[in-house]
């Protein structure tokens, strides 16, 4: 039996379709917009001024506070502005645009593909060497990693979990960088497992990729302490808590974080950045982006350049096709719809999906039929159709008691529900609000 | 048999009568003083529980009010000036003049104004579409169009207008109570002073943004190019984050601005045709 989570979870029709499709390198694009607000936290504050010529990997937005991230040119060229520009939410942000002329590195940044496997730095220098990079989770949530590198006092870690499950249907970046980069792959691990003074690392991947397992199994005997895990394929296993409980049967309390359980989960993506920025003195400036889709001549992987349009991508991919519906920003579950197509890529496009029109268009809402189909799915163990009739009625502190801030917004509850009721925009809706009311009661 | 029923009625009566007296006693010695007047300010009030005041009704407006010495800070916009008046007699004050206000709505995004750019088909709420992203059109600062407004008026005084997709306040309903205010995400209504014949002159726009990028999303933008704070005699306009924004408290309906503005983003409303039609009168947008 494999090993999986046990509450809840749904099974999304996989369409790995670029499954296939090695990293393809994209064209480098004729300008680029970085935002300066592309992890969590406080948004970077820009240090290039209008008219600079700056070189790639050069540092272009310092971060302000400890939960923020530095920001780094991903190509060489002239800075042309810095204004609020539209990002993928349609909302306008500051914006650095920078116009490519050649393409000229730092000189400190090694560009060959020569692999580097030993390590010589400290633990703590490879976390303040993560910060100086920029590094933040590449698995879409864009937390910067040196904050969850440093273990607060009094917390222990014994094990770090390596999150290669990919759970999201269409997406393949992560297992396409499994399967091409894997002593990278694993480089990066030894060097999270230092930062972080654990002996053990733990890499969970489904079983729908099983190349990837068997190259990493191959592979590992070679590097201290690494395990490889085939998982039982199910969505949401990508989910930090879910992970953690099928791999080593922890659970993290509500409200708390996986340091609790003494563990902690990096994405594949977040440790190629590191052994990039660690071995390789490369900053965080270009990452791999799935563009897929039914009806795309070539659905593939593609090394993109932070701040390249996804218009680019998808001209490239051979153009947006008549059938297209939507285009989402991420995984068709947990991505977001586009509003606009000329918007960046950001560190945490992890894919851009084009859908059709049947795929994508939501289905009349009817009533709630009491199936509790929702409650069985949810892998938080929450009741969904109740939340969203408290949210509905404005009863938020009832929805913090029903624990609503547990959800994670995998979107398990309004896949399944045949009513087709809108379960999540409701518990997004009530989260905001409940999280508004925790702030101000904390404040006083 | 008839002493049973006779030794029933008298322990029952007795009991009640001891029953009664404790209750009594206790209901003395726990007695709580409440203003009598309390009551009586409660009555004059609408009873329409709205909030409008500021309190969670009008039992706690009565109460707030009857403690306070003065009235500041104190009024019932749903009642308006008749009622505070009333009130004021009960307590023997005098009631403060206060100017009635009245909800306006500043965007004027119809469809022909600002072009679609996506399609949205999720949870029927203002809200949850503005915490999602910028909108079906290309400002993220104008109205969503789903009516949040509307379901929180308390006093039918609000429709959607389903050929502009917008919000329409009905002036002589509008009590200026402020939930549509609260209930709108993006802040677009304003309570602003009534004038004669409700007569009113406004920005109808909140976008923020620079002229070109505003004008490209929707037609009669704001630019924030300042003409209308130039023009003005009364220092009712003030530009601030590209957006211009007409004090009500000053402006005094002189209609200047209105002819300057490139692109009739200032409404005149309820106002008698002009003389010299040099400019198409807007659009009206109330009804």
């Amino acid at each position: 039996m494999l090993k999986t989570f046990p509450k809840g979870g749904v099974h999304p029709p996989e369409n790995k379709l670029s499954e296939g499709a090695p990293i393809d390198i994209l064209p480098l694009p004729e300008q680029v917009v970085i935002p300066i607000n592309q992890h969590l936290g406080a948004p970077a504050e820009p240090v290039v001024e209008k008219g600079e010529s700056i070189k790639a990997g050069q540092i272009i937005a310092r971060s302000k506070g400890f939960v923020s991230a530095n920001i780094h040119s991903s190509v060489s060229g002239k800075v042309l502005k810095i204004d609020k520009m539209s990002d993928s939410s349609g909302y306008k942000q500051t914006c650095i645009v920078i116009k490519v002329e050649g393409d000229e590195w730092l000189e400190t940044i090694d560009r060959s593909g020569e692999l580097k496997k030993d390590i010589s730095l400290a633990g703590e220098d490879i976390i303040k060497k993560c910060a100086e990079a920029g590094i933040v989770g590449m698995g879409g949530a864009t937390f910067p990693s040196h904050v969850k590198l440093s273990i607060p006092p009094g917390k222990k870690c014994d094990v770090l979990i390596i999150n290669g499950v990919e759970c999201e249907p269409y997406l393949t970046s992560d297992h396409r960088l499994m399967i091409e980069k894997p002593e990278e792959l694993l480089t990066g691990i030894s060097l999270l497992m230092k930062a972080l003074g654990v002996e053990k690392a733990m890499i969970g991947i489904e079983n729908n990729k099983k190349d990837a397992i068997n190259k990493l199994r191959e592979l590992v005997p070679g590097y201290k302490g690494i395990s490889v895990h085939a998982l039982r394929v199910k969505y949401p296993q990508g989910a930090e808590k879910q992970l953690i409980k099928a791999l080593i049967n922890r659970e993290v309390p509500s409200g708390g974080l996986p340091v609790d359980v003494g563990t902690i989960v990096h994405n594949v993506g977040t440790a190629f950045a590191v052994y990039e920025a660690i071995q390789k003195n490369k900053p965080l400036v270009e990452r791999v982006v799935t563009v897929s889709g039914k009806d795309m001549g070539k659905p593939l992987n593609l090394l993109t350049r932070i701040g390249t349009s996804i218009n680019n991508l998808i001209e490239y991919t051979g153009g947006l096709v008549d059938s297209t519906a939507k285009v989402i920003n991420g995984g068709p579950m947990m991505g977001k719809a586009l509003s606009l197509i000329d918007v960046p890529v950001t560190k945490g496009t992890s894919g851009i999906i084009l859908l059709r029109e049947e795929e994508s268009r939501r289905k009349k809402t009817g009533p709630c039929i009491r199936c509790s189909k929702c409650v069985s799915v949810c892998p938080m163990g929450l009741e969904p159709y109740l939340l969203m009739t408290v949210i509905e009625k404005e009863l938020f502190e009832r929805a913090e008691k029903e624990r609503i801030m547990d959800c994670m917004e995998c979107g398990s509850c309004s896949f399944i529900c045949p009513a087709n009721r809108p379960l999540l925009d409701y518990i997004r809706l009530g989260k905001a609000s409940v999280g508004k009311i925790i702030r101000e009661r904390k404040q006083k | 048999m008839s002493s049973v029923v006779l030794i029933t009625i008298i322990s029952l009566s007795l009991l009640g009568i001891i029953a009664a007296l404790i209750l009594y006693f206790v209901a003395q010695k726990f007695k709580v003083y409440e203003d009598p007047r309390i009551d009586k300010v409660e009555e004059a009030l609408p009873g329409a529980n709205c909030g409008g005041c500021g309190f969670a009704g009008c039992r706690n407006f009565a109460e707030a009010i009857v403690k306070s010495e003065t009235f500041e800070g104190l009024n019932c916009p749903v009642g308006g000036a008749e009622t505070m008046a009333r009130v004021a007699k009960i307590l023997g004050r005098e009631a403060p003049e206060v100017e009635p206000r009245v909800a306006v709505v500043r965007c004027n995004g119809t469809p022909e104004n600002r072009k679609r750019t996506s399609y949205y088909d999720g949870a029927t709420n203002c809200t949850i579409v503005h915490n999602l992203y910028g909108g079906e059109t290309g400002c993220p600062y104008g109205c969503l169009g789903l009516g949040e407004c509307v379901e929180a008026c308390d006093f039918d005084a609000m429709y959607m207008d389903n050929k502009t997709g917008l919000p329409v306040v009905i002036d002589d309903k509008c009590v200026a109570c402020g939930a549509c205010v609260k209930a709108c995400p993006r802040n677009i209504i304003e309570l602003r002073k009534k004038a004669k014949k409700d007569r009113k002159i406004y920005v109808s726009c909140v976008n923020q943004d620079k002229g070109g990028p505003a004008r490209k999303a929707c037609k009669v933008a704001c630019i924030g190019c300042g003409k209308c704070e130039k023009v003005c005699d009364y220092d009712a306009i003030t530009i601030e984050n590209n957006l211009a924004f007409i004090d009500s408290d000053k402006c005094k309906l002189c209609r200047k601005c209105v002819s300057e503005c490139p692109t009739g983003a200032i409404l005149e409303l309820n106002f008698p045709p002009r003389k010299t039609a040099e400019k198409k009168e807007p659009e009206k947008a109330e009804a």
